[in-house]
């Protein structure tokens, strides 16, 4: 069937595209992207040990709940933090939010 | 080539397509509907997992809420008009590198690990029974019920600190935001 | 015969099975044909019921089905005007992710004991995550048309959907807790004795007005009324992409009402509906066609709620109901299953403490805005003091 290195090999290399999307877009809300496609990588990784390793126990799906939540909140206080600089600097380009304090 | 690596290869090609285009878009709003895509991608992929109760979070908290934040967002710091900003910086290619010498890095790695080449197990409980322990296990003391504990509470403080960073400004002549 | 009468589909099904399988096909091959013509069976009954369910109650009239077919005909052949400006893919997109999402919720429904879709066993789950695909739909349509009201119409919308999903989600958690299952089935049947509209009122009551929300129809279709903001999300949309958001609606009205009716009326439950399926699939939309009933009434009697009534009809009063009703129904369960009382009557009991609470707040916030506005002075006051 499908051995677990597929699974594996595919999780590092969307891991990779993600970390790509990380350094290298300007705008904040890219980045985020990003970051939640490296963060769907990890889940994957996390799934498919699960599943090929331990399918009797029950932690790989709890990891990966416990991912989730983690992820949603992140993505919630980030979009806020964005919200909250565009108000005051009109600008989501992460290279133009280069000071401290203004 | 049996239906189920048909499936994982037509899901993972297409999860990766979507994902380079979610990077490389100019648009953030076809990023935004390419990243849906992704998120879709990875669904389909807990689904060959024989994860389906992740599946369905999967979509139900991805796609239904972060998606439609991130969509929300976009559209609230760019107006209903596309403006086509440099969306990359001026050293992609350094992160290119730097993302590709991470996978060749990995893919060493895999290849010195000889028990990656294991094909599955069989799943020895049923669907229902295996979502009944996960219900269980997270609320047994023995078992993950700290992490599900701390997890509530952080999602209650993103929730309380995004409203209060999002706020707005009320006096336009003070510091403004507590950002 | 009486294995016909007893139930037709899986006869059928049987019947057409040991027909093919005699003609030399394949077995996996039969399996495949025999689920795409049950999907395809599905459709068109679906489709159907769109057809004669579009009406709605204003066009009441002795020929009323033909309306239907003349509006559907007129919208096929009206042009596809396309804005100038427009985002083309998420633009063509969002009436399609619209429809999707309403018509993926018909896989989890039980029809009768026999017939259900996908019996996939989070099907509450599915409900809610492929129900909230609409909410991106229309989103999509009112960002990538080019439109200031469309845009705020499309703003609005998803401010009330994804506001009103917390109340709803909370709600569909109750009939979950109470069958021990998220399988539509298992929640089906485990209302043999007593339909969960008997046990947990609050949570029906809860889960009906937060999905009538979600549809953006009755009281709260604030969305697309032609006074308020023209048509909302979908202004710039003219022929069958209007069509397509037209149906998703209409469709979506209906569905609410048969996952209303699974989940708080009992579905496809009745007298000999386990021996005879057909009739569990009578009683099902007999149910669903009640539930809708009370959807177009609420229609006809209401009048329109602006948006900051909602929001806070939906933060303030609403959710905390919800979550009351779900720790009350939580405790209530415990309570029965652990000391052995009967189980309608803590129930009820919960849900009444539940409708006790919920009085008494109303009455104090009713007088503490009561007094607030008579110490304020009136206008003639302020007017002869000014």
């Amino acid at each position: 069937m499908i051995p677990l290195s597929w699974y594996i090999i595919f999780a590092a290399l969307l891991f990779c595209i993600g970390l790509y999307g990380a350094l290298a877009r300007r705008n904040a809300l890219a980045i985020l992207m990003a970051i939640e496609i490296m963060l769907n990588a990890v889940n994957i990784t996390l799934v498919a040990f699960w599943r090929y390793i331990t399918p009797e126990y029950v932690s790989g799906q709890a990891f990966a709940l416990i991912v989730f939540a983690v992820a949603a909140s992140e993505a919630a206080v980030g979009l806020a933090l964005i919200i909250s600089l565009y108000r005051k600097r009109k600008t989501v380009a992460v290279e133009e939010i280069d000071m401290l304090k203004w | 080539m049996t239906l189920y690596q048909i499936a994982f290869l037509v899901a993972a090609f297409l999860t990766l397509v979507a994902a380079l285009m979610t990077v490389s878009s100019p648009s953030m709003v076809h990023s935004a509907l390419w990243l849906i895509l992704t998120l879709g991608g990875i669904a389909v992929l807990f689904l060959l997992l024989n994860a389906g109760f992740l599946a369905v979070v999967q979509v139900a908290v991805y796609i239904d809420a972060i998606a439609i934040m991130i969509i929300i967002v976009v559209m609230l710091t760019q107006g209903a008009v596309r403006r086509q900003l440099q969306q990359v910086s001026r050293a992609w290619w350094g992160a290119a590198v730097a993302a590709i010498l991470l996978f060749v890095g990995l893919l060493m790695i895999f290849n010195q690990t000889p028990a990656l080449a294991t094909t599955a197990p069989p799943l020895l409980q049923s669907q229902e029974a295996m979502l009944k322990d996960l219900g269980q296990a997270l609320v047994d003391v023995n078992h993950y019920i700290l992490p599900f504990e701390v997890a509530s509470v952080l999602l209650l403080a993103a929730l309380i600190g995004s409203i209060i960073i999002a706020w707005p400004l009320r006096k336009p002549e003070s510091e403004g935001g507590e950002g | 015969m009486t294995a016909f009468l007893q139930d037709p589909f899986t006869w059928i099904a049987e019947l057409l099975r040991t027909w093919l399988t005699g003609l030399g096909l394949a077995s996996d091959f039969v399996t495949f044909l025999l689920q795409l013509l049950g999907a395809l069976v599905l459709a068109t009954v679906m489709l159907l019921l769109t057809f004669l369910l579009i009406l709605g109650p204003n066009r009441v009239g002795p020929f009323g089905v033909f309306q239907t077919v003349a509006d559907l005909l007129k919208l096929v052949t009206k042009e596809l005007i396309t804005p100038t400006g427009a985002d083309l893919i998420p633009y063509n997109l969002a009436p399609l992710l619209a429809v999707m999402s309403v018509v993926g919720l018909w896989a989890v429904i039980p029809l009768a004991p026999t017939l259900l879709g996908a019996n996939i066993n989070v099907g509450v789950l599915y409900i809610i995550s492929i129900g909230a695909i609409g909410t991106l739909g229309i989103m999509l349509a009112g960002m990538s048309s080019n439109n200031k009201y469309a845009l705020l119409g499309a703003f609005r919308t998803v401010a009330l959907m994804v506001s009103y999903a917390v109340p709803m989600v909370l709600a569909l958690l109750v009939p979950v807790l109470l069958a021990g299952s998220m399988d539509m089935q298992t929640i089906v049947d485990a209302q043999s004795p007593l339909p969960f509209l008997l046990l947990t009122p609050v949570a029906a009551f809860v889960f009906f007005i937060s999905s009538l929300a979600e549809v953006g129809r009755a009281p709260f279709d604030l969305l697309e009324a032609e006074s308020e903001i023209v048509a909302g999300f979908h202004i710039e949309y003219s022929g069958l992409k209007f069509g397509m958001f037209f149906v998703a609606e209409f469709l979506h009205a209906f569905t609410i009402s048969a996952i209303t009716a699974t989940l708080f009326l009992g579905g496809w439950q009745g007298p000999w509906a386990e021996q005879y399926p057909f009739l569990g699939l009578i009683y099902f939309l007999i149910k669903t066609s009640i539930v809708y009933f009370v959807v177009i009434w609420i229609r006809g009697s209401f009048p329109r709620i602006r948006i900051d009534q909602m929001n806070a009809f939906n933060w303030k009063f609403i959710t905390p109901v919800a979550l009351l009703s779900l720790s009350m129904s939580a405790v209530a369960e415990k309570l029965a299953v652990e000391l052995g009382w009967s189980r309608l009557l803590v129930h009820l009991a919960a849900s009444g403490f539940i409708v006790l609470i919920t009085l008494v707040a109303l009455g104090i916030y009713a007088r503490t805005t009561r007094r607030r506005s008579e110490q304020m002075p009136t206008a003639s006051e302020s007017l002869t003091s000014a």
